[in-house]
């Protein structure tokens, strides 16, 4: 399994896949410490205002949940692209094929492919978050209230994505599985916008369809998760704009979501390796 | 002889067709065998099979006794031919080591590429590779799934040589092909394939008839048809008795390619 997710690692360094993702990184981020910079010296007008309206919380939170948003879209593209074509792309171009006739089982396999596409992905968008982070507070003083409970939820939506992709490549050729894991990934985007207009106008059929959904999904789940984690202390007025703003789509979704997610991928995996087991290669 | 191998009445279905249908064979020790048939035959279906392309049977210890070359397979581009023998050493867990690798580079024609990228390797060398790749672990047992067909004469002929090579240290061989001619030249056994059923087995000469015996006469040229190595005598003396000078007998027999289209019409 570790030799597999090796392979897999190297190939991404050799492909120079993390040459061209850092590169366009540090250009996303300096276009991100503009905007940062610009935005926090707008904001710093209407500083004193009495309505209880903090602009600091108001502009830090909007643009890193902005980079949230953008660290996650990138790292699901990603874990798309590690592991779209695990099964049936690798197996329709004949790589597949020399290493599972080795004495080494499928569901290792696919394990060790979900190890890479997870440190990778789900490390990027670590490295894409913690990186916006810091620029917000270095530029406007601003820091989120739990940085590691957003991290880490950031983060596992990438491991999560990562899961659906792999349980995708077993049925799905690799371009196919591209396209509807991307999709798929949408459709959970779709489902927290949902939410968010559940939550204006409200409607609870709304709030119950974006709930089901994202539980669906976790790593919906888990991004609205984050975004809460972001601003958990913004009360009154500042935390309902902010709500009803930018991060509309945060939602606390309990203690429950962490083992949840933890089980969704691992049964992602279990369900992978079972239909992996019944096919020909 | 013991049997490295031993299929009893395998079947498998893709759906409504049936790939194999009752197949039975045997491959012994240091025997080398050849499986010939039309495209679609069953072959890659009966070797994939057997390996574990299909469904994932057998323990680890059988899959480490087994080399395989599948005849669709690819090494990723960025990798050497040693990093593709290193990486299948470890999941072989063949404790070979430089040794290993350098010795079956060597023996397939690679010995001075051993730092060179696959995507800079012709399909020949691939292929040559491949087969390094199916010997790492001294495997008892190797099913070679066409291993010739993207190679040129030069090409094959090191594959001949090696396939000569390993029955030598006493590797049992299994080679799917439609090259007659190679199956003529080094196959202990051949076993003719087709819809999923075999239709002919033997030794290359067994399968091959005689067709009949040519005698060149100073009147010209006749052939017996049907006769055979012990017609010989009788034929010449009867042409000597009637008088004939005879100065060349030769045994006709049916090739190994007008067998196979015969069984398999
Ligand atoms: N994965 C598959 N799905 C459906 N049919 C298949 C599959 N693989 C092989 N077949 C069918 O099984 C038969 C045997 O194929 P194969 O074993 O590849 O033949 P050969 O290697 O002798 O050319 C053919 O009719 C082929 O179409
Ligand atoms: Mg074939």
């Amino acid at each position: 399994m570790i030799l597999v997710a090796r392979h897999a690692l190297r190939e991404s360094l050799r492909r120079r896949i993390f040459a061209v993702v850092i590169a366009l990184s540090i250009a996303f981020g300096a276009l991100y410490a503009f905007g940062a910079h610009e935005l926090f010296k707008d904001v710093s007008g209407f500083s004193d205002d009495s309505s209880g309206l903090d602009p600091k919380t108001l502009a830090g939170a909007t643009i890193l949940g902005l980079a949230m948003f953008g660290s996650l879209f990138l790292g699901a593209v990603l874990a798309v692209f590690l592991t779209a074509g695990a099964v049936r792309g690798d197996a329709e171009s004949g790589t597949l094929q020399p290493l599972i006739v080795r004495p080494l089982s499928r569901r290792r396999y696919l394990a060790g492919r979900l190890l890479a596409a997870s440190l990778v992905s789900a490390g990027y968008v670590a490295f894409a978050y913690l990186g916006a982070v810091l620029i917000t507070g270095l530029i406007g003083d601003w820091w989120p209230s739990n940085v590691l409970g957003s991290l880490i939820r950031l983060s596992g939506a990438a491991v999560v994505i990562s899961a659906l992709a792999l349980l995708g490549s077993v049925f799905l050729t690799a371009t196919a599985n591209g396209i509807a894991v991307l999709m798929v990934y949408g459709a959970g985007l779709l489902a927290g916008l949902l939410g968010e207009i559940g939550d204006a106008i409200p409607s609870h059929s709304l709030q119950r369809i974006a709930d089901v959904a994202s539980w669906t999904l976790p790593f919906e789940e888990l991004y609205r998760d984050a975004l809460r984690e972001l601003v958990g202390s913004a009360h009154g007025v500042t935390g309902a704009i902010i709500k009803l703003g930018p991060l509309g789509g945060s939602h606390d979704a309990g203690p429950l979501l962490l083992p949840w997610a933890i089980a969704y991928v691992v049964l992602a995996v279990l369900l992978a390796g079972w239909a992996f087991m019944r096919r020909d290669v | 002889m013991a049997a490295v191998l031993s299929v009893s009445s395998l079947h498998k279905r893709y759906g409504a067709t049936a790939a194999l249908s009752g197949v039975t064979l045997e491959v012994g020790e240091a025997e080398l065998v050849g499986l010939l048939g039309p495209n679609g035959a069953g072959k890659s279906t009966l070797t994939g099979t057997v390996t574990v392309c299909g469904a994932p049977a057998g323990s680890d210890t059988a899959r480490r006794s087994i080399g395989y070359l599948a005849e669709l397979f690819r090494f990723p581009g960025w990798c050497t031919a040693d990093e593709v023998l290193v990486l299948h050493q470890r999941l072989a867990g063949s404790s070979g080591g430089d040794a290993e690798r350098r010795e079956l580079l060597e023996l397939v024609g690679l010995g001075r590429e051993a730092r060179r990228r696959v995507d800079t390797m012709s399909k020949g060398m691939q292929q040559r590779l491949g087969i390094a790749q199916a010997l790492i672990g001294s495997p008892k047992l190797l099913l070679l799934d066409e291993p010739t067909s993207a190679l040129d004469p030069a090409g094959r002929r090191t594959v001949r040589e090696l396939l000569e090579e390993l029955r030598r240290r006493g590797t049992s061989v299994l080679l799917n092909t439609h090259l007659l001619s190679e199956v003529e030249h080094v196959c202990d056994r051949v076993l003719i394939l087709d819809r999923g059923a075999i239709v002919a087995a033997g030794a290359p000469a067994e399968l091959t008839r005689a067709r009949g015996v040519q005698v060149e006469l100073a009147s010209g040229t006749r052939v017996f048809d049907g006769a055979a190595r012990e017609d010989v005598p009788r034929i010449v003396s009867d042409l000597v008795a009637a008088g004939e000078q005879v100065y060349s007998v030769q045994l006709l027999r049916s090739t190994l390619e007008e067998r196979y289209l015969e069984v398999v019409a």
